[in-house]
């Protein structure tokens, strides 16, 4: 039932040349983790995260950290991106844009491009009791997220004229280029696609696939081929099953997660990380913030859920990232507990609560430091062996050694 | 129907300075009909070429696009009751074609949004509302990234939009509106946005309704319009009688109501409805074995005999 784990050193080519791991502030057993709180339903879907993860004994403090669109002044910034920098890892809701307001600066793009987190994955897979209109789908979706349309270069050229600069640099493209490549040989995916728009943005765009062609010619085994965004919108909605992993600039990589986050079931269900050289940001998949969902106890938790077991599995938790997983996955598709979103009845309190009362049994004799060190036959003997079909099994590898091996990998 | 034709071949020439474009003869007939029909027209790949597509628009200030994307009973797709248009500015924005090559490795993208550019679109978006019984208006935007541009352009969508009340109006930002558009269409009516978000959500509509085969689309501007198919030039199939002419013929439905010939354009769009519904004759990629000659006799037929 746990992920196959390819050896680390087997696949690297070169090593960088300082600290080779991905550090996180771990004192006596227990990692630190950012928490910030974003707004909608970001605030009460972390607490929610918190409450699990005390049921299933993770080893994880959080660093609370209020962060919305309320406060956006330089300082609870500042305050963020040194905790973040100080744990190494965060969870994170998404914050509201008051784009109205004169001097605002998106909170989101910001801690993105200040902690260059260069890349965000989303990973969508059908999930079983879930009802969508195509079938079969699992499709990974890369993107760079640091530069492109969101540059936030813009300027009055005379009053009703205004230009934004879309930047496009070889070494970035190149960068995700490699990441995507290298994700896909580490899952044993077979093609990447690159998404672009060179029939008309020729030199920008054009630069951006032709840094993913050259990385392409150093992974033969691998298929690579590319595809106009627009042709690729309408590909997807009709033909989902024909792409496997999917390299994109930032602005065609937010349309199309959030394309392909809808066929396998919306905002709730989809998870999404942002990797970096040195830290790595958790977060819902298609970046909501469910303003209109906020306090109304109809907000879909299992986004964030999935996001939280992402992380754990980042910082090496594992086992807890497979209880907690497990019991997400099983509420949702065999007992099918659902929200709204996915069709059901049921209140997010509900949800949780079936998530928890599904951990209770799983950790009726799990102490802290003792998970440390119980081997493989303790573990089973201590929990209730899930029956888990296969399908369901499939939905819950995670491209989290990826993330880690990629702090290894960097030139 | 009473339409002449005109016929104007748009193959490039090139031009003195060695670039290739449009033969002049097309701005004289468009100086005069006003009203165009296009087929496909294929740009090729790379460097050095200005999209002819583009050169079209921005020659006679063609400056919105419209598809209206409705659901064709009896050609069956996983969304069975999309009934929306999609407006898309179509002369500026993402596709000012200005670019520069910074230093090596670096290049930058102009986008640019102009206030007379948005305020024209989103006049043409509440008009043709009204126009057609549209009950919303939806602005699709990204301004909590590109807060200057698209802030510019929410801003004229706002203030037209106060200055037509009768209509509903409502902001949202793209990536929701991709994520809501897969899972439920039918909360979508009218959409208005500028060219970049206009060409990735009207292919996506598309997408939900069966494919640029079957999609109809009208540039309309200050002085004329042309409409045209949108999907491409299929060369492999093309003389060889197999391409389906839905897309094309829809089109000229549009036109044909936009130049005020309403009853002719219901007449065929019912009989070509009618055929595709009856699912005798279809052409290979609606999933029939006819020819295209063989589907635009049936459609014709059907026109005769409503008279």
């Amino acid at each position: 039932m746990h992920t196959s784990r390819v050896a680390a050193s087997s696949s690297i080519i070169q090593h960088k040349k300082y600290s080779t791991e991905p550090h996180f502030s771990k004192y006596g057993g227990r990692t630190t983790v950012t928490a910030l709180s974003g707004d909608g339903v970001g605030p009460e879907l972390l607490s929610y995260v918190q409450e699990i993860f005390r049921y299933a004994g993770v080893p994880v403090d959080f660093e609370e950290l209020e962060i919305n669109g309320s406060t956006t002044d330089e300082e609870t910034l500042c305050s963020a991106l040194l905790s973040v920098q100080r744990n190494g890892i965060a969870l994170k809701g998404n914050i509201e844009s008051k784009f109205d307001e004169p001097g605002f600066k998106s909170m989101n793009v910001e801690l993105r491009t200040q902690l260059e987190l260069f890349a965000s994955i989303v990973w969508c897979k059908s999930i079983p009791g879930v009802y969508t209109r195509h079938q079969g789908l699992d499709i990974i979706l890369i993107r760079e997220n640091t530069e492109g349309e969101y540059s936030n270069l813009e300027y009055q050229i005379v009053p009703g004229c205004i230009e934004n600069l879309k930047i496009i640099t070889e070494a970035k493209s190149t960068k995700i280029a490699k990441y995507a490549f290298e994700f896909a040989k580490t899952h044993g995916r077979k093609k990447v696609t690159a998404i672009h728009k060179a029939n008309i943005m020729k030199l920008g765009d054009g630069l951006f696939l032709e840094s993913c062609r050259k990385v392409a010619s150093q992974y033969p085994d691998i298929e690579f081929n590319d595809m106009i965004v627009d042709n690729a919108s309408m590909q997807m909605v009709s033909k989902p099953q024909q792409f496997d992993v999917l390299v994109m600039p930032n602005l065609y990589g937010n349309i199309l997660s959030n394309i392909t986050a809808g066929l396998v079931g919306g905002y709730g269900v989809v998870s999404g990380m942002n990797i970096g050289d040195d830290y790595a940001v958790f977060e819902m998949g298609t970046r909501s913030s469910g303003r209109s969902l906020k306090g109304k106890n109809i907000a879909n938790p299992t986004g964030m859920l999935l996001a939280s077991c992402d992380m754990l599995d980042y910082i090496g938790c594992n086992k807890h990232a497979e209880l907690i997983r497990d019991s997400v996955m099983k509420v949702m598709s065999v007992d099918k507990v659902q929200t709204p979103d996915l069709g059901g009845q049921a209140t997010t309190l509900e949800v949780i609560q079936a998530i928890i009362e599904d951990i209770k049994p799983k950790t009726t004799s799990w102490s802290t430091t003792a998970a440390q060190n119980v081997s493989i036959d303790a573990f089973l003997f201590n929990f209730k062996v899930t029956i888990v079909n296969s399908t369901l099994e499939s939905c819950m590898r995670r491209p989290i050694e990826m993330a880690k091996r990629w702090q290894t990998f960097k030139e | 129907a009473p339409v002449d034709w005109e016929d104007v071949d748009v193959t490039p020439v090139k031009g003195p300075d060695g670039n290739f474009r449009l033969p002049p003869k097309i701005f004289d007939s468009m100086d005069r009909t006003k009203v165009g029909l296009k087929g496909p027209l294929a740009t090729p790949i790379g460097k050095g070429h200005q999209s002819l597509n583009l050169a079209l628009r921005k020659a006679f200030n063609l400056y919105a696009n419209v598809r209206p994307c409705k659901s064709i009973e009896g050609y069956k797709t996983p969304y069975n009751d999309v009934d929306l248009v999609t407006i898309r500015e179509n002369t500026e924005g993402e596709y000012s074609g200005i670019e520069h090559v910074i230093v090596d490795g670096v290049v930058q993208s102009i986008k640019k949004i102009t206030e007379e550019a948005s305020m024209r679109v989103a006049e043409y978006a509440f008009a043709y509302a009204r126009d057609n019984n549209r009950d919303t208006v939806t602005a699709v935007h990204k301004a909590n990234i590109m807060k200057m541009t698209d802030g510019l352009f929410l801003k004229c969508c706002r203030h037209v939009a106060e200055q037509n009340k009768d209509i509903k109006f409502k902001e949202m930002y793209l990536d929701t509106v991709c994520l809501n558009m897969v899972q439920d269409p039918t909360q979508f009516d009218v959409l208005v946005m500028p060219n970049l978000y206009g060409d990735i959500l009207s292919d996506l509509c598309a997408g939900l309704i069966g494919g640029l085969g079957v999609t109809p689309s009208g540039n309309i501007g200050q002085d004329g319009a042309i409409f045209e198919s949108v999907h491409g030039t299929a060369p492999d199939i093309a003389g060889e009688d197999k391409a389906n002419p839905t897309a094309l013929l829809l089109s000229a439905v549009m036109m044909l109501r936009y130049m005020g010939l309403s009853p002719y354009a219901q007449r065929i769009e019912m009989a070509c409805f009618d055929v595709i519904r009856e699912g005798r004759v279809l052409t290979g990629d609606l999933g029939g074995s006819s020819k295209c000659s063989e589907f635009t006799e049936e459609i014709c037929r059907k026109v005769r005999e409503s008279e």
